[in-house]
């Protein structure tokens, strides 16, 4: 589904990915773990085509994206900042997103979801960091993709939405869709994740279930089993 | 690419800056004909502003576009939208929107004096037509400079250099080597030396056509001899149409290769 190949990246004099092979199947939740700054967004941008690779390959439904752009109507995204426009209404924003990606009726039932309907009218720069972050989780879900990518989506969300996502997420699952997310909050992984990949230096440490990982790392928890690996690797 | 452009037009549309501009242009050129009385003399003096002054609000309005609209580009870059669709629909969002500006700001106020009945409408037409050449060419300027610099400082202090430069360093440095080889026939030199400028070439083309290149004595007499003839127009238009092409050729370029 996506095949990712020898995939290397710098910025600068940093080096940020340093030959990634990774293969995601369809269907099932990964979670793509790492200490800050190691690359997972990076990952996730040249999967968007959004960072340009340096050296290797990615195929998404076997289709190289080099240069393409109509792959990205299988993708669904939601970025780790909430960056809009800021003199945009919500609904303009969600007009306009649907107007350039095609015709949807989710939104209505994820507008209810995340109670926004009274943030409709309101302009996108007035609105508080978590109700953003909702209004990023509309635009990402109202579209029926067979990929969603999702980095840091709990950012911001209060109890009751993040207890949403997490159904939302389910649901996309039962679909049979493929979801990849990156997040640093061990709980949240733990309970959504099927599979992990964990990134270390723009390298793969490790890709497996969460059982492996602990079972690897001979670790009884989840939490403990990533934080030994760190303070192996750094000590 | 026309999507994004309508939303860039728009979201221009709605924003004050427009209509500044808009309110600027209008409120000169009901100054200038009330000052002159006359459409011809008028349409002198506002060459001199257009000159100096469109390719100043292009640049600028350009890097502050691409800079404000950073937000929105990252959004559209997710979606299944080309790159370089992205950005040529903003950058001619913007290109438009100014020239629209332009265009209805004098435009107003010159019909209203009798614009149409004149014989002073091929010199304005003249004028109109090159102020939107510069207006495209500034602004794919601007957006090259913005696209090949992240800090914003930086980006705003290139595209003013940029314009203190073509519109008035230029001129200086081609004037002192002029003095500089006056022994030397210079007809062809300062000939090439106009092309290469756009906003020169843009001043002598209108004045040219407004025939007052005696002023510009024998010099103006070979100037004459090229601008005036249709041979002279063809090339120097091609030349204007180049300056728009090459940068908005390096937007393209610039944009697939960039990381967001």
């Amino acid at each position: 589904m996506v095949e990712i190949t020898d995939l290397y990246k710098k910025f600068g004099k940093n080096d940020v990915l340093n030959g990634i092979n990774l293969s995601i199947k369809e269907g099932g939740i990964f979670a793509v773990l790492g200490p800050n700054g190691s690359g997972k967004t990076t990952i996730i941008k040249t999967i968007l085509g959004m960072v340009i690779p340096d050296k290797g390959s990615i195929k998404v439904f076997d289709a190289n994206i080099k240069n393409n752009s109509d792959y990205r109507h299988k993708i669904d995204y939601l970025p780790q900042i909430a960056n809009f426009p800021s003199n945009l209404k919500v609904n303009e924003l969600i007009k306009m997103i649907k107007d350039l990606r095609g015709k949807t009726d989710a939104d209505q039932n994820l507008i209810e979801t995340f109670k926004l309907e009274p943030f409709l009218n309101k302009k996108l720069g007035t609105l508080s960091g978590g109700t953003k972050q909702k209004v990023n989780i509309v635009l990402t879900f109202m579209f029926n993709s067979p990929i969603i990518i999702l980095d840091e989506p709990t950012t911001g969300l209060d109890p009751i939405s993040l207890i949403r996502l997490k159904e939302l997420i389910q649901k996309e699952k039962a679909k049979g869709k493929t979801i990849l997310i990156t997040s640093h909050i061990m709980s949240f992984v733990e309970e959504v994740a099927d599979n992990i990949v964990f990134i270390l230096e723009g390298k793969i440490y490790f890709k497996g279930s969460i059982e492996e990982l602990k079972a690897k790392t001979e670790q009884q928890d989840f939490e403990h089993a990533i934080a030994n690996i760190l303070t192996e690797n750094h000590a | 690419m026309l999507k994004i452009l309508k939303y860039s037009f728009f979201d221009l549309m709605r924003s004050s800056w427009s209509y500044v501009y808009f309110g600027f242009y209008l409120l000169l050129g009901i100054v200038l004909l009330f000052l002159n009385n006359d459409l011809s003399k008028a349409v002198i003096t506002l060459m001199n502003v257009i000159i100096v002054l469109v390719p100043l609000i292009g640049t600028i309005f350009g890097v502050m576009y691409y800079y404000n609209s950073k937000e929105f580009t990252e959004l559209l870059l997710a979606q299944p939208l080309k790159r370089s669709s992205i950005f040529l629909g903003q950058y001619l969002g913007v290109a438009i929107s100014l020239s629209m500006s332009l265009i209805l700001g004098l435009g107003l106020p010159f019909i209203a004096y009798g614009l149409l009945m004149s014989n002073a409408i091929w010199d304005f037409s003249l004028l109109l037509i090159v102020g939107i050449f510069l207006t495209f060419i500034f602004s794919a300027l601007a957006f090259n400079i913005a696209l090949s610099n992240e800090n914003k400082i930086k980006g705003f202090g290139y595209a003013i250099l940029l314009w203190l430069f073509l519109a008035i360093i230029y001129d200086g440095l081609f004037l002192m080597s002029l003095i500089l080889f006056e022994d030397y026939p210079l007809d062809k030199v300062s000939l090439i030396g106009t092309m290469l400028n756009p906003i020169d070439l843009s001043r002598t083309l209108i004045l040219l056509k407004l025939d007052i290149s005696a002023l510009l004595g024998y010099t103006g007499a070979v100037f004459k001899q090229f601008f005036g003839t249709s041979f002279g127009l063809i090339v120097s238009f091609l030349a204007l149409t180049l300056w728009v092409g090459l940068p908005v050729l390096r937007i393209i370029y610039k944009s697939k290769k960039k990381d967001f």
